[in-house]
């Protein structure tokens, strides 16, 4: 009988395994695979594909509605429209902190963070308070319009005047 | 009268029906008492058995079984809230001011709410202090101090979800600053961040998605973890009541 003569393979060496272990390793092998993928399903479904926000592309009217040597913030949008002597720019007025909306102080002229203190400079150069960085400037442009237009979600890392 | 006030409530208690729901039936015995305990969903979490000591306002300060009532009260509460209010912008905020102006009682619930939640975190650092001072943490109850740590989370973040649902100036800065230090993690902050806030800024997905974790997610976590915290105090030889050294002179 040849089933005698052959020997019974081992089911703790390494090359061989029990037909109950290979099929353990199996499913466990298959439930990872699925619990990979339901993570992976997890995560594109609680990232929405369309967001129904504000377009980070702003209006900001005609150049000539901002005064000379003014900086105007606008709430709605979060940006300030600075008009200096050469030109126009647009600076954030989210604070590089953690977010909160800043203010311009006319008096000191000066850009304060009512939360946690920050203080800015009119170029958004940061003079104290715990915020890492300056308020970036943004991108400035002139519509077929003539119309001053800012682009929320684009800062500029070299500083350019809009000269009207 | 007393009397037949007793027979009563023993006729009661005889009852077929009654036999059906409370299986140990009546009896004064031990064994009655603890299979009372045993065959109850509720109360088989708990020790059938407690050391007087342990039942004394010193030992605890009732400090876990206050967070619990508070607790139970945010539930209950604040259900009824869900009645009256609507996730959604800029709704939320004029049913928030309804319920303290417009809603019967509403204004009683809201507060209630509200204080009970302020109560519950106090009582969860209270709660969290004795236990360490007392050493109650030490082996073998080392497990359910994390399943207590994993609770004082889920607390916190009950709190900081239901923090934007008035959705006032309060609301909306204070998630606005909280979703920006979850944004500091390192490598995936920014991804945090737009998962939390289901966008990127703080608006009608992230109310949303607050409510959500605050009236669902978050309760039914606590529910599941609160129910390993009070198994594993009977499971872990009860509530501790000192040192095996002082036990005896206790009492």
């Amino acid at each position: 009988m040849p089933e005698d003569v052959k020997p019974k393979p081992s089911p703790d060496s390494p090359e061989e395994m029990s037909r109950r272990q290979f099929f353990v390793k199996l499913g466990v092998g298959s439930v990872a695979v699925a619990a990979l993928g339901t993570a992976a399903f997890s995560y594109e479904y609680l990232s929405p594909n369309v967001l129904y926000e504000p377009s980070p592309v702003v209006d900001a009217g005609k150049p000539d509605r901002y005064a000379p040597d003014s900086v105007t913030l606008d709430p709605q949008t979060a940006i300030y429209v600075v008009r200096t002597g050469e030109g126009f720019f647009a600076l954030s007025a989210i604070c590089t902190h953690l977010g909160c909306l800043t203010a311009y102080k006319p008096d000191l002229g000066i850009i304060a963070c009512p939360c946690h203190g920050s203080k800015f400079n009119k170029d958004g150069v940061k003079i104290e308070g715990p915020a890492p960085r300056p308020l970036p400037w943004l991108r400035m442009w002139l519509s077929d319009e003539g119309n001053l237009m800012v682009d929320r979600a684009n800062a500029i890392a070299i500083r350019q005047l809009v000269r009207v | 009268m007393a009397n037949t006030l007793d027979q009563l409530v023993d006729q009661v208690r005889e009852n077929r029906i009654w036999r059906s729901i409370f299986r140990s039936g009546t009896g004064e015995s031990n064994l009655h008492k603890s299979l009372f305990v045993q065959q109850n969903v509720f109360l088989h979490l708990f020790s059938i058995k407690a050391r007087k000591r342990t039942l004394e306002f010193s030992a605890t300060w009732y400090l876990g079984a206050l967070t619990f009532g508070t607790f139970m009260i945010l539930v209950i509460t604040g259900v009824l809230l869900m009645l009256y209010y609507h996730p959604s912008v800029p709704q939320a905020y004029a049913d928030m001011k309804d319920l303290q102006y417009v809603v019967s009682s509403g204004v009683f619930l809201r507060n209630l709410h509200r204080w009970s939640a302020h109560a519950m975190v106090f009582l969860v650092f209270a709660h969290m202090f004795k236990v360490f001072y007392r050493g109650a943490y030490r082996t073998p109850r080392e497990f359910n101090w994390i399943i207590g740590v994993v609770l004082l989370l889920v607390t916190l973040l009950l709190s900081y979800t239901g923090y934007l649902l008035p959705w006032d100036q309060l609301a909306f800065w204070a998630v606005t600053v909280g979703s920006n230090i979850a944004s500091a993690v390192p490598l995936m902050g920014a991804k945090i961040r737009f998962l939390m806030l289901g966008g990127t800024a703080v608006n009608a997905n992230a109310l949303l998605r607050f409510y959500v974790l605050h009236c669902v997610i978050l309760p039914l976590a606590a529910i599941l973890f609160i129910a390993v915290h009070f198994w594993r105090i009977r499971k872990d030889g009860g509530i501790y009541a000192g040192d095996h050294s002082s036990e005896g002179s206790n009492q």
